[in-house]
């Protein structure tokens, strides 16, 4: 059979798999829930990716490191940007989120549908499920803001341990 | 959509974003503890994608070429078309907050009132932008009460604070025709007054009064604190235009 794709879509799902999130690298981009559709456009793949946060620094490296690393499998790639709709952590894979578990990361509970739909704009900042360490239930919020802005900085109160929860966004 | 209503507003959302992320930028390594360093570094960085979406929008809708970068490095003041109240300086802590505070209530339910713009870029970037501004508006209102119901002296500077950035509030609600194409910020004047009104009763702080207004930002009438601000922005393209790192 004559195909103008040497490969598959599934074949490079299969191989950003293996493309790791430069800031949290236990997760993969796919895992992380940016990538949104592959495609093929004139011989070239074309892969649809949305920023998690407006401002991360990260987002033009991983276009470049998913560009790289098709290009190494034998294939030209490009990457597009796509903002609507608005990235989730509800697209995070639950492979990803059990990576970031193991890893010392409390992953993210479901994110309240849009945040602002609730009365005055109020944003109740979900408490992470347990802490990664013991499990125990009891914690608290340091911190807002963390070293991405992807994460807060939460205290486990049983162990003591601090440790970053992957906000529901 | 009249491209000139498109690149006017589009300036205007993506001024008040980047000067307010350089103010909050001018924190970094001063903040009063290292979370506070955190939390304001990363409000900026967001605020700093807000700006870079809505200036690369204005650049297109311009339509001569100017990309997000020349909108940002090789304006003068008089050009920049934001809110008057998002260039005052940083003051102390409280100064910080109130600005922020006042901002972030007007900020984000207008970015969801945008959300629904029949423009399609406009949408995509409002519909973005507000999940991060419904963080930035959560942060901000717990300071104001946390400063406000805090000690005497925490107390009397979120006072002072909120009185002196008070007048550079009613700009925010006074609307042209540029506004009006994509929404009448004068709709939000209730909602906004109400959910101040409530964060001051829980903070203890009296709502200012006073009726007089300063304006003049939305068509390049600045106060003298912008000048100082671009030119630390701007330096760096103005001594080496076109450098790259
Ligand atoms: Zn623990």
């Amino acid at each position: 059979m004559v195909s103008a794709a040497p490969v598959t879509e599934a074949e490079i799902w299969q191989w950003l798999e293996e493309v790791p999130d430069p800031e949290v690298p236990v997760l993969s981009v796919v895992d992380l829930g940016i990538v949104r559709e592959v495609s093929w456009q004139g011989g070239e793949a074309v892969v649809t990716v949305t920023p998690t946060y407006s401002g991360c620094p990260a987002t033009a490296v991983i276009a470049r490191d998913i560009e790289g690393a098709l290009r190494a499998h034998g294939i030209a790639a490009r990457t597009e940007m796509r903002l609507a709709p608005p990235w989730t952590t509800d697209w995070m894979s639950a492979k990803g989120k059990e990576a970031l578990r193991q890893f010392g990361i409390a992953p993210p509970g479901a994110s309240n549908a849009p945040p602002g739909a609730q009365a005055g704009g109020l944003v109740q900042i979900a408490l992470p499920a347990a802490c990664p360490h013991c499990g125990a239930s009891e914690t608290e919020c340091v911190s807002a803001y963390g070293s991405t802005p992807c994460k807060a900085l939460y205290r486990c109160l049983a162990c003591r341990e601090p440790f970053d929860f992957f906000k529901p966004h | 959509m009249n491209p000139e209503a498109l690149f006017a507003f589009s300036l205007r959302m993506g001024d008040n974003a980047l000067v307010l992320s350089q103010r909050l930028g001018e924190w970094c390594g001063h903040g009063p503890a290292l979370e506070e360093d955190l939390a304001l570094a990363n409000t900026a960085l967001d605020l700093l994608g807000h700006a870079r979406m809505w200036l690369s929008l204005a650049g297109e809708a311009e339509g001569r070429g100017r990309d997000e970068d020349q909108l940002a490095f090789l304006r003068d003041a008089g050009e920049f078309r934001n809110l008057l109240l998002v260039e005052q300086a940083n003051g102390d802590y409280a100064c910080t907050m109130a600005r922020q505070y006042y901002f972030d209530a007007w900020h984000h339910p207008l970015l969801e009132r945008l959300a629904q713009a029949r423009e399609p870029r406009v949408a995509a970037i409002a519909a973005k932008a507000a999940k991060e501004a419904a963080y930035h508006l959560h942060r901000s209102r717990e300071w104001v009460v946390r400063l406000g119901d805090g000690t005497g002296e925490s107390h009397r500077r979120m006072q002072a604070a909120a009185e002196e950035l008070w007048p550079y509030t009613g700009e925010m609600f006074a609307a042209d025709d540029a506004d009006r194409a994509f929404v009448d910020p004068a709709e939000l004047q209730p909602g906004w007054r109400a959910e101040v009104e409530a964060t001051f009763a829980r903070a203890t702080l009296t709502l200012p009064g006073g009726g007089w207004m300063q304006q003049g930002g939305k068509r390049g009438v600045h106060t003298e604190k912008l000048g100082h601000l671009l030119a630390e922005m701007q330096f760096l393209q103005r001594a080496y235009p076109g450098a790259k790192w």
